[in-house]
Parts: C-alpha cells; structure tokens; sequence
C-alpha cells in the first residue's frame, strides 16, 4: 500500500481536502509511535491535518502539534475523563481538538460508544455524548460506525442523521464507504459537513479526482 | 529573513513548513529585541482574540509588532493573527487589537433564518473573491480562489479599500483578506490551503521582495 508519508502525499497531489491520520491501536499498547508519521508527511502537505490515537496529555497534544497537526482526535481518554476536552479546548483553542466516536449499534435503540478500534464497551450513549463533549469545548466530531467500517456497505445513515441533528459543530461521517454512490447517498440523506475514506482510496477503489467529479455532478459543493 | 511570531499561540509548525517549501529563509522567534529589528513578520494565530492578545502582551510583543509594522515593515497576520491587526475585538468581552488596520472584529452572520445556513464556527474549503487594486505594492490576485476557514469571528475594516478579499456568509459579506500598505491579513489558512495557499504566502513576500 505504500508508507503513510507516500499515500498522504500522492492523496494530496490528487487533490485531498484533509488528512485523518489514526493509530487506531495506539491506546491498546500505550504506544506514540505516529509522530515520525506525521513529521514525514507534514513536510510537503499543505492540507489540514488531524491526528488521533493514544493521545492523553496537554503534552501529547503540543507534540503532535509541534510534529505538523493542525488537529488531534480524542476517543479514549476523553471517556475516561470528559474534562480532559475541556482543559484541551481551552488551551489549544476548539477548532483544535476534535472527538472521535466509535458507535455500534445497541440491541434496541440508539448507539454506545466504544474504543480501542471497537473492542472495548463504555456503556456511554453516543448522543448524550456528542452534545456534552460540545459542551466541553470540541470544535469538531469524528464519528465512527463500527458496525459498518471495513464492511464497504455504505454508512449508518441514522447514526450520522441523529449526530448531526445534536449538535451544531461540523461532523464528520467514517465508516462503510464502498463506491461513490454511498458518499452521494449519505450527503443527500444527511446535513453532514464531510466525510472521511479510507478503503475507497487505499484500495484504489475509486480516486480522488473522480470521486470529487462524481459528488460535483450530483450537485454538492466539492473543491475541485 | 522572515520572522515568525512565536507566542504560544500558532500553529507556527505548518507556517514554517510552507515557508521552507516556498524556498524562504525564516526563523521562529519569541523575543522581543529581535523582533524590533525584524525584516518581515508573520503573525500567525490560533485561538481566542483577548486571549492571544494578553499572550503577545505578557511576552511584551506588542509595542515592538507595533512599531516595526509602522515603520514599513511587511506584516503578515493569519487568522486570528489577522483579527489582532483591528483596533478592537468582541470575542469573550471588548479586546483592544495592534490598531494596524482600523476596524473591528465581529462575530459572524448567523442564519438561523436560512434554509441551508453555514454554521459557525465556519470551518471548511471555501471560495474567496479577490478584489483587484491599483498600486505596485498590491497583493496580486488570481480572482477567485478556494481556501481553508477555521473561525467564528471576522474584520470589518473601517475603510473599505482595504478589504482585499471577502467571502459569503449566510448572505453577508465577510473580510476574507485585508491588506492596508504594507500590513496584509489572510483570514483563512494559507498554510493549510493546497498550493493555491502556498501561492498566496508567495505572494506576499514577492510583493514586499522577501523572496526571489
């Protein structure tokens, strides 16, 4: 597949809006091994970058910063300590710090929220959830569906429907993009602000420039 | 050599990346003595408007900032680094700005009235329209342009020539860009917007010939 530096740069010569670097293991091994990542790729990428994974200091956010972030996503620790995202909104500002929420699908009704890649129950529910960590301060919500992500069978289109109605911070829909009919579906079907891939493109399902002419000609407004 | 302002408060990082891709020649400085001999400065920004300006206070950052951008000297201020160039913001109660630009900085337009409004904080590729001026040390444009926003807060230039750029807001007009002599703000990203970002950067220091 090509080292992370090579396949954010090639995305961003291809016309990428965003990067989402993820160490979705970082948190199971209390390990930062995504700074070098980050620091290669940062060096000829001049799209907003966000990184996540095993981020739980003040100081792991200043040096994932201080490696090329423009933003860092919070999934774990900010369970274990919700007023973590508030010290981290005050210091760095909101619009830095971004919650990432793994949802699955409970039994009966509505989502709860997981970590560690989908391991690990909360027993916290998604939608109160997302309007506290709004309260606390997040600029911007990340939201996960474990249920779909890896599947390539579209998204949880109620999920993202019921975050987005929650609150009034940009959301960003992951997990389940297969082809570019599921983004066109989800933008139609939903407010969301934006949408992240990542099998469409790894795998070459469908290129950036196609995917953008794709979602331009059913009428949404995509940077070219 | 270009200056840019470190006060604990930018995501100087990025900046430096640009310039260092442009080919320019910069340093990372918080002092105070240096920076009242600086040669060009970059005043980068994230954050609150009060609260960057009590950064640059406690670093005792203004005055020098202040005088050398009077004296002539090319200042570039991103985002909130822009709104810090007005004479006064309103985000988190009435702030006094650097007054390099006279205007004020205000929240947003909200439309909550509009059927598809965009929300703030506006945060997202948007397009600008760049408005052409006379004047040999003017900020050349290329028309329109797409960039990248992060803010809930805006410039609004007592003068309206120095408006450089604007965008739509929910139905509004919005500062994008300011350029006022030698003191020029991007609102937007430029470090975070694609090579016409980096076009942008180039720009400006080709303008004041800080780069070849």
């Amino acid at each position: 597949m090509g080292s992370p530096g090579e396949l954010t740069r090639q995305y961003y010569q291809q016309g990428i809006d965003e990067i989402i670097f993820m160490d979705v293991v970082a948190s199971l091994y209390g390990r930062n091994n995504i700074l070098s990542v980050v620091e290669d790729a940062a060096r000829d990428v001049f799209v907003p970058m966000t990184v996540g994974g095993g981020i739980r200091s003040i100081d792991d956010i200043v040096a994932v910063l201080r490696s090329g972030a423009d933003k860092v996503a919070i999934n774990t620790e900010a369970i274990k300590r919700p007023q973590f995202l508030r010290v981290a909104s005050e210091t760095f500002g909101g619009q830095c710090i971004v919650l990432s929420i793994e949802a699955k699908r409970r039994d009966g009704e509505g989502w709860e929220a997981f970590t560690d890649n989908g391991r690990e129950r909360t027993g916290v529910d998604v939608l109160d959830w997302v309007r506290e960590a709004e309260d606390l301060g997040v600029g911007e919500i990340q939201v996960t569906s474990v249920d779909q992500e890896g599947t390539r069978k579209g998204f949880d289109l109620e999920l993202v429907k019921q975050v987005r109605d929650r609150v009034t911070v940009p959301v960003v829909a992951c997990g389940g993009a297969g082809k570019p009919d599921h983004l066109s579906e989800l933008f139609t079907a939903t407010d969301v602000d934006a949408v992240g891939c990542a099998s469409l493109f790894h795998y070459d399902i469908c290129p950036i420039p196609e995917l953008k002419k794709v979602l331009a000609n059913g009428g949404q407004a995509v940077r070219l | 050599m270009i200056t840019v302002i470190d006060y604990g408060r930018g995501n100087i990082f990025s900046i430096g990346q640009a310039l260092k891709h442009l080919g320019a020649e910069y340093e990372i400085c918080s002092d105070a003595a240096r920076i009242a001999d600086a040669e060009c400065l970059i005043l980068p920004g994230v954050g609150a408007f009060g609260d960057t300006m009590s950064e640059l206070h406690q670093r005792k950052l203004v005055e020098p900032i202040r005088s050398r951008a009077q004296g002539g000297v090319p200042l570039l201020g991103i985002c909130v680094g822009m709104q810090l160039l007005a004479s006064e913001g309103e985000e988190f109660g009435k702030h006094q700005g650097l007054g390099l630009v006279p205007g004020q900085v205000n929240r947003l337009p909200a439309g909550d009235s509009l059927a598809k409004p965009v929300r703030v904080p506006n945060v997202g590729w948007r397009r600008v329209t760049f408005h052409p001026r006379g004047g040999d040390q003017t900020i050349i444009s290329k028309g329109d342009a797409m960039v990248y926003f992060v803010h809930s807060f805006a410039l609004d230039p007592d003068d309206p020539d120095d408006v450089l750029a604007s965008i739509e807001i929910n139905g509004q007009k919005v500062t994008a860009a300011v350029q006022r002599d030698n003191v020029v703000g991007y609102q937007f990203h430029p470090e975070n917007s694609g090579e016409v970002g980096l076009d942008l950067i180039w720009q400006f220091l080709k303008t004041f010939r800080q780069i070849q």
